[in-house]
């Protein structure tokens, strides 16, 4: 029997349970007279728990281990000079075995493979068997105990809430693993790459070529894990699209909060919003077809050399994507200005402008700068614009007219590839990835330090 | 005195048309700045729509072709087996030859072959294995074209270029416009882009694959975070101590909605295939690192939805005997409920666009067959417009702007829901 039946049974013997249990307290609150301490469906809810989670925390247990243990038995099952070899050929014999184990059978040839393969399928038998009896015996056990325990005096719904709110408290702890599973996957594969190249050369290093050799006297082999000029490229980019962004973000906010009629502003703000939704992938198709040869066409026209893959076309594209996140943000932050500040100004006469610029805008300056700081955060982020616009080769340049490189370009190109996981090509994007990670991070935590410290409270 | 007050009333009134310019002005930026990002906006939509709308659209060959007998079954048994295994290319070029009597020269047989797609025997082979009455008939059929008749039909081919500058040759160029001439070649709706998988040949790949590989992961991420997003936030607005632990939390789910897409394909990369050795490039990996994406907005609009439900609701549950469970679900969690839809449902269209961390699970490769279960290696449809993207083909810019299209069609559809639901649902308490 298939997990998925097994699981599909497990959950239709709970709702039988349910049913069951509640029919016991119903029938109890009639007889003795005795009022229920809970409403009956509690009761049933408690059956149903008891029978089905212990046998799911089984099934579950069993699904994680059952692969391994299995293929360890086989292993010991292996003839002796099999089972001595270093760990990569066992590990090539082992994927042997499971090919074989799945339909591959003809293409095997050696008899010891295909034993084992046997021997190897013999034991999922047993052991889905097991697991079925296990899931049984237990589901029957729990079902058997909180049957019985089901009295008028029984406290079922304190059980049951208080399984709901372990519950909810287990889900909300999920934010915390996948933190600290983004640290440490990242951590780990860094620090492995740390022992191949030095961090000061990663950090500080110039020259952005990353080629590993194969063989000793393999022609191309130096390679050069210096990232500077990666960050660089993806700072250019930021800039560029920063410089977009925020005038023409921070304008239209504050065309939307103070000039705009509420007509304007029910129809302004949702079409600035579409921006947002827009995927990124299209946003790189379009720079890639539409931008880039326009602007390579008008630089040609001006004299310039342009090349096609600018930065000055990722960036401006960037800076289109973000024009709604900073205009969202400096709006709420703006619309938080009281209006008594306004009409004092107002009041020694000045325009709106002079109003606006003297005394809205430095008052919501924290929220403002915040919001820049994480617009940038996500800016810098910022993969499929780059991969589609951007260039692959690492030029170090301030030139917006030139083709750079940025982080997220990298590390897409050195995992989607045929990379054998531990060579320090691909170690070294988890070590990019570390260093993305911990810049967005500290931008987050700086822009939420600023919007704190330096607002003002108004009453 | 009085001439104090006129100097500095003089003052006033001479700055006064400098500073209502000032304000003009700034006006106008800030009305500027809406325009221009308007402008890009519609200069983004016309861009994809001119570049798009020929993708779903087909170019057809409308020819008449002699169904052979002795070339297709030849004892005349009618087996299936035997009608299959013919070749019905063959039969294709045979009518473009007779068409072009002229053509002579293998390498400009050659060329005159290729005005038809790759696919076309193929449909061929189904019409007749459908209805082999066919067989000696002579069949006046629409058949896909190939990418020759495609690129000059959408006015792609520049036709001053030199002979070697454009992908489709002179000849063949007075060959196809005959056939314009003669009406044999034509439009028609692109329905195989709808149901097709990918495909190295242009006129034949269609997203079939793709969305069906999005629909799996999307399910995938629903069922994941919609759950534990709700549950998380309701623990953490309605249950939970207000002391330092939670505030951690909180900091660090509002970090995590901001972290970039692609840390989350690094970390799917890491735990979800290396550690857990899950099936790569799967809907079901896919759907776990998109769930852990959508997850920190799913919490954050639950909290606020929940938020927003006043108190005096509450503290009428309490009135009437209700437990703090009771509370929550039978009273503060249906009045919440709308809110949390529309966050969730734009979380989720989110979720349905993203394509980086995809890249890092392995969601693109070429797969051309339409997966079958959440387990099959599939692709999904942002990073298939991606794929294509990088195709080298001219045709494949129409295709990548089509699937573009329909991405955001589902996409508007699903905005277009959460604000519908905003505003059906919503209440101001």
């Amino acid at each position: 029997m298939s997990k998925t039946t097994l699981l599909l049974v497990l959950l239709l013997l709970c709702m039988a349970t349910f049913f069951i249990g509640r029919n016991k307290a119903t029938l109890l609150s009639g007889n003795s007279g005795n009022k229920l301490n809970s409403l009956p469906d509690y009761y049933g809810y408690y059956v149903a728990l008891w029978v089905g989670l212990p046998a799911l925390g089984v099934v579950l247990l069993w699904a994680c281990l059952e692969t391994q243990l299995i293929t360890s038995l086989v292993i010991q099952g292996l003839p002796e000079e099999m089972r001595t070899l270093p760990a990569d050929h066992l590990g090539l014999i082992v994927n042997e075995i499971h090919n074989a184990v799945g339909n591959e059978r003809d293409r095997i040839a050696e008899p010891a493979i295909l034993e084992a393969a046997e021997r190897y399928e013999n034991l999922q038998i047993y052991s889905s068997y097991l697991l079925v009896l296990t899931a049984g015996l237990i589901s029957a056990a729990g079902f058997w105990r909180s049957y019985q325990g089901i009295e008028a005096s029984f406290r079922a719904r304190i059980q049951v809430e208080g399984f709901v709110t372990l519950l909810l408290m287990a889900c909300s702890t999920i934010a915390i693993f996948t933190t600290i599973g983004i640290l440490l996957s990242v951590l780990f594969e860094s620090i492995r790459f740390f022992q191949s190249v030095r961090p000061d050369d990663f950090l500080f290093g110039l020259r952005w070529s990353p080629q590993m050799a194969i063989r000793a006297d393999q022609v191309g082999s130096t390679g050069g894990f210096g990232a500077v000029p990666l960050f660089v490229g993806t700072f250019l980019i930021s800039a560029v699209a920063m410089a977009v962004a925020v005038p023409v973000g921070l304008m239209s906010a504050i065309y939307l909060a103070e000039y705009a009629s509420p007509e304007q502003r029910a129809i302004g703000k949702p079409l600035l919003e579409i921006l947002a939704g827009i995927p990124t992938v299209v946003y790189g198709f379009f720079a890639a077809l539409t931008v880039a040869p326009a602007l390579r066409e008008l630089g040609e026209m001006a004299g310039l050399s342009v090349s096609s893959e600018s930065a000055l076309a990722a960036g401006l594209v960037m800076g289109i994507m973000i024009i709604p996140f900073v205009s969202s943000l400096s709006d709420d932050f703006i619309n938080a200005v009281p209006q008594s500040l306004r009409d004092g100004a107002y009041a020694l006469g000045a325009t709106q402008s002079e109003t606006i610029i003297q005394v809205v805008i430095p008052a919501a300056l924290p929220g403002i700068v915040g919001g820049v700081l994480l617009a940038i955060s996500r800016a810098i982020g910022e993969t499929m614009i780059v991969v589609m616009a951007a260039g692959l080769s690492a030029h170090l340049t301030i030139n917006p007219l030139e083709s750079v490189t940025t982080v997220t370009t990298q590390i897409v190109t050195l995992l989607v590839g045929d990379q054998e996981f531990n060579s320090p090509k691909t170690l070294a994007a988890f070590a990019l990835g570390l260093v993305l990670f911990l810049a967005t991070l500290a931008l987050n935590i700086i822009a939420l330090r600023v919007v704190r410290k330096y607002r003002e409270q108004y009453e | 005195m009085n001439s104090m007050n006129k100097q500095t009333i003089d003052q006033v009134n001479a700055s006064l048309k400098k500073r209502r310019a000032a304000e003009r002005r700034f006006r106008w930026y800030g009305q500027a700045s809406i325009i221009a990002g308007l402008l890009a906006l519609l200069v983004l939509l016309t861009s994809i729509v001119h570049s798009g709308y020929g993708g779903f659209f087909q170019t057809v060959l409308i020819l008449d072709v002699k169904m052979d007998q002795g070339l297709i079954d030849p004892e005349g048994h009618r087996e299936a087996a035997i009608i299959a295994e013919a070749d019905f290319g063959l039969l294709l070029k045979q009518s473009l030859y007779d068409m072009f009597p002229d053509v002579r020269e293998r390498n400009d047989k050659r060329q005159l072959a290729a005005l038809v797609s790759n696919g076309a025997a193929q449909t061929l082979r189904k019409m007749v294995l459908k209805d082999p009455s066919l067989i000696g008939e002579i069949l006046h059929v629409e058949v896909a074209a190939g990418p020759a008749v495609d690129t000059v039909y959408h006015g792609d081919v520049d036709r001053h270029a030199s002979q070697t500058d454009r992908s489709v040759s002179d000849r063949q160029l007075q060959w196809i416009d005959r056939l314009v001439s003669e009406d044999k070649v034509a439009q028609r709706f692109n329905a195989s882009f709808f149901t097709s998988g990918d495909s190295r040949n242009p006129e034949q790949a269609g997203i079939l694959g793709a969305m069906v590989g999005s629909f799996f992961t999307i399910i995938v991420t629903v069922l994941l975070a919609l759950p534990v997003g709700i549950a998380a936030a309701i623990y953490l607005e309605e249950f939970s101590p207000r002391n330092r632990w939670t505030d951690f939390i909180e900091v660090n789910i509002n970090n995590l909605a901001a972290v970039p897409s692609i840390v989350y394909g690094l970390l799917g990369l890491a735990v979800f295939i290396n550690f857990f050795e899950m099936p790569r490039s799967s809907p079901t990996v896919g759907g776990l690192v998109l769930s852990l994406m959508t997850l920190p907005v799913v919490i954050i609009a639950s909290r606020s939805a929940l938020k927003s439900v006043p108190p005096s609701i509450r503290e009428a549950a309490f009135g009437i005997g209700a437990s703090k469970v009771q509370m929550v679900f039978h009273h503060v969690m249906p009045l919440a409920m709308p809110g949390m839809m529309t966050g969730a449902i734009i979380g989720l269209a989110r979720a349905l666009g993203e394509s980086a961390p995809l890249l890092m699970i392995g969601m693109v490769a070429f797969i051309v067959d339409v997966p079958g279960s959440a387990l099959d290696p599939s692709t999904v449809l942002p990073v298939q417009i991606y794929l294509w993207a990088d195709s080298p083909e001219r045709g494949f810019v129409r295709l990548t702007s089509a699937a573009i299209l329909v991405l955001l069609a589902f996409l508007i559809c699903m905005n277009g829901l959460a604000v519908y639901l905003r505003k059906r649902f919503e209440k101001r308490w």
